[in-house]
């Protein structure tokens, strides 16, 4: 495991291009792009005001970089450092940017949720979609990039608009069942769309790609409801994390219920706790191994009780991820933040219990193999994989505190962010035995 | 004996006083009175008024009749003579032995009886005490009783009122429940109000912002860039439109082929095992039918399945020829559910035979080794005993040899025979050592008074030789007084030897004096002046070889040196 330098970034804005070749970082109004292997700049761009947003396009030829203060949105080539493009939205404001799909139109929503405004680069054409909603999650592309699904709302009722992403063309229009819609996402074959109503009510339904409703899932009533949502890459089964601390899993052919998975503080099965003892740790003179407290049986993981008179309790499960091979989920209860769930989706059951000192801050899956990386705020990086799991120091003078992280799509390396820094972590390739 | 009654003893006095008075004959006349004259008291007139002087006779046979009423006919009272003044003494104190031994009697009896009364009376009482007790304690235990229906009926009532504050607690979940139903539709519909005012909003702002026109949105590009796939831009059409929903459609549809076909593999995969299972279900069944197991009833059941098992063995061949015939699939889910009851119904019956079979086993298996288990008990309890035994005579012996130390004496002769050989072996070395000790203290006094008159023998010797020297060097200046070396006149340096041996006998002589020096046991440094101290002895002795023959006979002791040393 080797470790680069350190390198300033700002706001948490550090990408890597879907190509996998380049790096981008935004330090205050500047944007960096460096090649991933040599970590050589190889263009520098300077924005009109402090970036907020930054963001590849699919082809990775050109960055978009939003400054919501001002208003304005430029793009940039790495083609051709010379182009330019100023998107100005003017008295109107900005909230969000992003591309679409085919990486030549931009999408743009203005302030208060008023429109979304749709440039063309090619055409300079502006399209205008009118009441979108201020939710969660209200805008998905399907994965191969054809469809977007954009949730609405008018007189008080919740509709979802399927666009072709070809030409903007308005393919389906359909209100849905819900009181108060938080989100939508598309499964990965993008035949089936999940909405899901907010916090109040527990609704999850699944709306086929021609608007047709498939079904209706809901656990219970009254209490508060799904927290996060999140298909399995195979489409097979669909994740529904709730306030009550536990996960449901959905199947893709019955859309019914076919597992339970519940976060207890006291953990008694030692299938789970056998993973988290078995320690392996690599071969490698960089790397100072440490060892996590190896818990006995029964563990007793620690509950913050939240606040019960407060709105959006830290109670429930917020974050969701399948492993790209399908066989795991990692799961995080937010009133157990320092512990983080991995779930065998073969067996159905329990693979281990992560337990940190802190509370956990960010995890990913590797995209290539079943390899969670996660971090906690301190030095250190930690890695498990069912053969066992491993704590990294990060090794920099000065102390690196990881916030968050994020893996390379092909390189087997990790991109780590700290505060006001960056630092990538290339794995060594024998790990892929492992 | 029976505890002397006042009344007997008076009558052993009065027997006694009888016999005194009838032992006398002068007083034979007066026998009657006397006889009644120590009776006492209150007997008194009852006895004179029975028998008088007259009728002595009628006396004798009343009292010779009650005597037989009374059972003792062998003791008749005979009068003397005929006139019946006289008693003939020996049957009457025979009548009156018999008749005291009956009052003996009836005064035992009466006294038991007077006992068994008393014994009555106690358990009677004993009887009354425990009753009265028994009597208590069944108040008591009724009282208990009624306490504690007293306290089921307050619980009873307790649980009455819990339930009932259950019911009401149940009734308040449930108007919560619709208050906060109702609550709930109350805000949507309260948030429905809000958000239509907050479109109205928008809409105004929007509208504003669009009349504004102060600022433009506007895009600044440098040159339009080209598609990311290449090709030019489409119009919109309703062909497009067209195009876009086909698209649609044969993307859902290809999805759902896929799914389908995966669905149809794994359909066919799981029939393929259900008749699997089945066949082989067939298979286990039907050869245990076969060999008779069981009752004939369930036999005939068997034939009577197998026989549809094979209707069904036929009926296969149709269902797979109709895969996906709904009347196919229930027919073969029935089949195998039949198949599956019997498998279930032959193994319940096998586990029952089989653990039959093990209880007989057991037992029997209980009844050949008890023998032999008997014959190791045996053989086990011989060999306790004699191991026992053995021990015993162990513990015996071993009893003996403690006794035996504990008596002083013997012990300590015992102890001296076994040390006799050590004691005298060891009184053998004392008396060597002693002699030893003795040699070493003869020598040692030897050695020092040796090595004293060495010491004065040397001194001697050297003044002699210093006094011939200086003859010697005054004999050889004109100057030397004669008269000094008269003693050695004429002796020149050849002579020397002469005169060592005058000096040394001199010497000896003086030495000789010194000899009766015996006071000096230890030679000390203090009396160096006097006695020469050891240390220097040993100089005296290295330094002069020749009187290593003076000391020839002495035994030398190493203190501290060798032999070898000295020469």
């Amino acid at each position: 495991m080797n470790f680069s330098e350190v390198f300033k970034q700002s706001n948490q804005l550090c990408k890597v291009s879907p190509d996998g070749k380049y790096l981008a970082t935004c330090v205050q109004y500047r944007l960096v792009v460096r090649d991933v292997s040599t970590l050589q700049i190889m263009h520098l761009y300077t924005c009109l005001d402090q970036i907020s947003h930054m963001e590849w396009s699919s082809d990775s030829l050109f960055i978009l970089c939003a400054m919501y203060k001002r208003g304005l949105v430029q793009v940039w080539s790495l083609e051709q450092p010379d182009w330019h493009c100023k998107i100005d939205e003017g008295s109107i404001g900005l909230v969000s940017s992003r591309w679409s799909p085919d990486g030549r139109h931009i999408l743009n929503t203005t302030e208060f949720h008023l429109r979304i405004t749709v440039w063309s680069l090619c055409t300079k054409a502006v399209s205008y979609i009118k009441y979108p909603k201020a939710c969660q999650k209200g805008i998905d592309f399907s994965r191969d990039g054809s469809y977007m699904a954009l949730a609405e709302r008018r007189d008080c009722k919740d509709f979802v608009s399927i666009f072709v992403c070809d030409d903007w063309h308005l393919l389906r229009h359909f209100e849905t069942e819900t009181q108060d819609l938080a989100g939508l996402e598309w499964s990965p074959n993008g035949c089936v769309l999940a909405v899901w109503d907010s916090c109040l009510e527990y609704k999850v339904l699944l709306y086929s790609l021609d608007g047709r409703l498939l079904s209706t899932y809901s656990a219970y009533e009254w209490s508060l409801g799904v927290k996060s949502v999140s298909w399995s890459p195979s489409s097979q089964f669909l994740a529904i994390g709730s306030y009550d601390e536990k996960v449901r899993i959905i199947n893709h052919i019955t859309w019914k219920k076919i597992a339970q998975f519940e976060h207890p503080a006291t953990v008694e099965s030692t299938k789970a706790v056998s993973q988290v003892t078995n320690f392996v740790s690599l071969i490698n003179s960089l790397l100072l191994p440490h060892l996590d407290e190896i818990c006995s049986l029964p563990v007793q993981i620690p509950v913050v009780k939240p606040d019960p008179d407060r709105a959006n309790p830290k109670i429930g499960v917020s974050v969701l991820a399948f492993s790209s091979d399908n066989h795991y989920l990692a799961t995080k209860n937010d009133n157990m933040a320092s512990a983080v769930w991995v779930w065998n989706m073969q067996k159905m059951s329990l693979e281990a219990v992560l337990e940190q000192t802190s509370a956990v801050r960010c995890f990913q899956w590797d995209p290539r193999h079943p390899r969670l990386a996660l971090c906690t705020g301190n030095t250190k990086l930690y890695l498990w994989s069912p053969g066992g799991c491993v704590a990294v120091q990060v090794p920099t003078e000065g102390g690196f505190q990881v916030h968050s992280l994020n893996w390379h799509c092909s390189d087997n390396s990790l991109i780590l962010l700290g505060k006001e820094q960056l630092c990538l972590c290339y794995m060594e390739t024998d790990e892929e035995d492992k | 004996n029976p505890p002397p009654n006042r009344h007997t003893s008076d009558k052993n006095c009065e027997i006694s006083s009888i016999s005194h008075v009838t032992m006398s004959p002068s007083r034979q006349n007066n026998f009657v009175s006397s006889y009644l004259f120590p009776l006492a008291k209150s007997s008194y007139s009852v006895i004179s008024a029975f028998c008088t002087e007259d009728n002595v006779l009628q006396c004798i046979s009343y009292i010779n009749q009650e005597l037989a009423s009374l059972g003792l006919c062998s003791t008749y009272i005979e009068a003397t003579s005929p006139e019946g003044t006289g008693l003939n003494a020996v049957p009457a104190l025979n009548a009156i032995y018999e008749l005291l031994q009956i009052h003996r009697r009836t005064m035992s009896t009466v006294e038991a009886l007077e006992k068994e009364q008393l014994k009555k009376s106690s358990t009677m009482e004993l009887m009354q005490t425990s009753n009265t007790r028994l009597k208590d304690q069944l108040e008591l235990s009724i009282r208990e009783k009624s306490g504690l229906h007293e306290m089921e009926r307050q619980l009873q009532l307790k649980i009455k009122t819990l339930q009932s504050c259950l019911k009401t607690e149940k009734d308040e979940v449930q108007k919560l429940q619709s208050i906060i139903a109702s609550r709930a539709s109350q805000y949507s519909h309260d948030a429905k109000r809000k958000e239509r005012e907050a479109a109205k909003l928008k809409e105004r702002l929007s509208q504003l912002l669009v009349d504004r026109k102060d600022k433009k949105l506007a895009i600044d590009v440098l040159n339009c860039l080209g598609r990311s796939d290449g090709k030019r831009g489409h119009w919109k059409t309703a062909k497009a439109t067209a195009s876009h929903e086909g698209e649609m459609y044969k993307s859902l549809l290809s999805d759902y082929e896929a799914s389908q076909k995966s669905l149809m593999l794994e359909n066919a995969e799981l029939k393929k095992v259900l008749q699997q299972m089945k066949k082989e279900m067939i298979h286990i069944l039907s050869p245990c039918s076969s060999s008779g197991r069981g009752a004939t009833a369930d036999d005939s059941q068997e034939q009577h399945h197998d026989s549809d098992g094979e209707e069904k063995m036929g009926d296969t061949s149709r269902e797979t020829l109709d895969q996906s015939c709904e009347h196919a699939r229930e027919q073969l889910t029935n089949s195998i559910r039949q198949q599956w009851r019997k498998l279930r119904n032959h193994v319940e019956k096998l586990d029952s035979q089989v653990s039959q079979v093990q209880n007989q086993l057991e037992s029997n298996k209980e009844m050949i080794p008890l023998e032999t288990h008997e014959d190791e008990m045996e053989r086990m309890r011989c060999e306790v005993q004699q191991c026992k035994e053995f021990i015993h005579a162990q513990q015996q012996l071993l009893q003996q040899q403690l006794n035996t130390s504990f008596d002083d004496e013997t012990a300590a002769l015992l102890n001296d025979c076994y040390t006799l050989e050590e004691k005298e072996r060891l009184k053998e070395e004392w008396k060597l050592f002693e002699e030893q000790k003795r040699n070493f203290e003869r020598e040692r006094k030897n050695f020092t008074e040796a090595a004293i008159r060495l010491g004065r023998e040397k001194k001697a010797f050297e003044e002699d030789r210093a006094s011939w020297l200086k003859n010697q060097f005054l004999n050889m200046t004109p100057f030397t007084d004669r008269r000094r070396c008269s003693s050695s006149d004429g002796h020149s340096a050849l002579s020397v030897s002469n005169e060592p041996e005058i000096r040394m006998s001199s010497v000896k002589a003086q030495l000789a004096k010194s000899s009766t020096y015996t006071t000096f046991s230890t030679p000390r440094s203090s009396q160096s002046g006097a006695v020469p101290s050891t240390p220097e002895l040993y100089r005296t002795l290295r330094l002069i070889p020749e009187s290593r023959g003076r000391c020839s006979d002495l035994s030398i002791f190493s203190m501290g040196e060798d032999e070898n040393s000295l020469s």
